[in-house]
């Protein structure tokens, strides 16, 4: 049993004016220690309440979320959720911000740790700067740096680079590949960009309407880095944009390693 | 060293319609007082004259500290008062349920409404005026304040609790930073109360201050020229108030709220 995250059978549901939404309808998931698993669906399909309750920032209504056997029932820093929208702390310094996750050591021994971090992102002489001096890139990046400098066992990225430009996004995923080569971190990636989770993840889940369950799960075996023009992966991309219901015109192929979800 | 060339004339270009609509009311106040040949009404050259004689004997800087001091008083004995009470009310919600409607009762009473009860308990000395610039003061701080806490964005406050900090810690670095730039715009906007109310205070005192100044100059003889110096003088001050409490929004610690 090597199973870092045991997602067992949780259900969520939103109750409006006397109806209940079921919005997740008993989703399992296991994710070993280390691996990289993206998660993907339609809009709208409850991505983010997934997230929430994976996190701890949730409780589902039935079933539970299990680290290491234990059961989550709130947030920790054994686990550091970097968004979309972004949370650096707009009133700190580069610096502040990345010590503010350390509650132990001395000043100096957190000042070093922040700017070794700040250095491991490319933050180097920025570590006095606001973050409104900083571009979008940049802030990303400080707030990686944030979650990496507590060394949390997991990191929950939710949607974290679908606010940046084109360019900057292929930038940012490959120094992530480059950080997570140097520090193993178990990924739960949540995302709408199926190349992203091609280029990046081990594992991809594709997530069905709601009420949300797993449709269908891909495993990528091609060593990074990888090329998204490879023929395996178009191939990979087209089944699960099928999959999401963009309904293109292709056959299955048996170099893909699939597994059908009950 | 263009820049800043360019700046400055970009300065004195905006800065020069509202002067010469300035020279321009002064010059039809004079215009009007010498035709309509009035005894009463000064000239603005009386008006300076009447400034520069209690400027050289002293009595001017003496009302002009009574009022400041007063205001001063009053005003962070309010922002001492208001800062820890609205952190309070926007922590935690029953403080805030209990508290809000009498606060929204008591803060639409003018100050000057106080006047009798302030005279009754403090008698017409210096208490009387701190304390109606007191409660001038404090509702708006307190309610910028409580608001403030209530409009920290969420994410913030939940990347806090994602990285398991301590209470004193996520109050030091997240609370109070965050709700810093609306304490500064409560502090603005309290002062420029604090500041229209300190002249109606004085009117109730004995001896000193721009507002006993008013008073005073009226009572001893229609000094109207004294009057309207201490209304200038009022206003010159004020707008000094104001434009010292626009710099501590340029405050690195505030800064990012204000836009880049």
């Amino acid at each position: 049993m090597d199973a870092k995250i045991v997602i067992d059978d949780i259900r969520k549901g939103f109750t409006r004016k006397g109806e209940t939404l079921q919005v997740i309808a008993g989703l399992s998931l296991n994710v070993k220690d280390g691996e990289f698993v993206a998660i993907v669906g339609p809009s709208g399909c409850g991505k983010s309440t997934l997230m929430k309750m994976i996190s701890g920032f949730a409780l589902p209504d039935s079933g539970a979320v299990r680290i290491d056997g234990v059961e989550v029932r709130g947030p920790g820093p054994q686990g550091i959720v970097i968004s979309q929208h972004g949370s650096v702390f707009p009133w700190l310094t580069v610096r502040e911000n990345l010590m503010f996750g350390l509650n132990r050591g001395t000043p100096a021994e957190k000042r070093a740790l922040a700017d070794h971090y700040a250095e491991m992102v490319g933050l180097k002489g920025f570590e006095n700067a606001y973050p409104r001096e900083l571009s979008g890139g940049m802030l990303k990046r400080v707030e990686i740096a944030r979650a990496l400098v507590v060394k949390p066992q997991i990191l929950y990225m939710d949607e974290p680079f679908s606010a940046l430009d084109a360019l900057m996004n292929l930038r940012i995923r490959n120094e992530l590949l480059r950080i997570l080569q140097e520090e193993r971190h178990t990924v739960i990636l949540i995302t709408h960009d199926v190349e992203e989770a091609l280029y990046l993840a081990d594992r991809i889940v594709v997530l069905s309407q709601r009420p949300t369950r797993i449709q269908r799960t891909f495993q990528v075996t091609q060593p990074h880095p990888r090329r998204l023009s490879n023929a395996q992966l178009q191939q990979m991309k087209d089944e699960i944009l099928s999959e999401l219901g963009l309904d293109l015109d292709l056959d299955a192929s048996a170099d893909v390693v699939e597994q059908r979800q009950a | 060293m263009d820049k800043l060339k360019n700046k400055l004339h970009n300065r004195l270009h905006k800065a020069w319609p509202p002067l010469l609509l300035i020279v321009a009311l002064v010059g039809l106040w004079h215009w009007a007082v010498v035709t309509t040949q009035t005894v009463i009404f000064p000239t603005p050259q009386q008006v300076l004259d009447g400034t520069m004689e209690l400027a050289r004997d002293g009595t001017l800087w003496q009302h002009i500290g009574a009022s400041l001091k007063r205001v001063a008083a009053g005003f962070i004995l309010a922002t001492l008062v208001a800062v820890p009470v609205g952190l309070w009310m926007g922590r935690v919600g029953a403080v805030y349920n209990t508290l809000n409607p009498l606060f929204q009762i008591l803060r639409p009473i003018s100050p000057i409404a106080w006047i009798p009860l302030a005279i009754l308990w403090f008698g017409v000395g210096d208490v009387s005026p701190v304390f109606l610039i007191f409660l001038s003061a404090v509702f708006p701080i307190i309610v910028q304040t409580a608001n403030g806490v209530h409009t920290i964005e969420k994410r913030y406050l939940d990347a806090a609790a994602n990285f398991g900090v301590s209470r004193r810690k996520m109050f030091r670095q997240v609370v109070v930073p965050a709700v810093l730039p609306d304490i500064v715009v409560g502090m603005r906007i309290s002062l420029g109360v604090a500041w229209l109310v300190v002249v109606a205070a004085e009117m109730i005192v004995r001896s000193s201050g721009l507002g006993f100044m008013i008073i005073d100059a009226r009572n001893a003889g229609n000094r109207y020229d004294l009057v309207i110096a201490a209304m200038v003088i009022i206003g010159i001050i004020g707008l000094l108030l104001d434009v010292g409490m626009r710099r501590l929004e340029g405050l690195n610690s505030v800064r990012w709220r204000y836009g880049r």
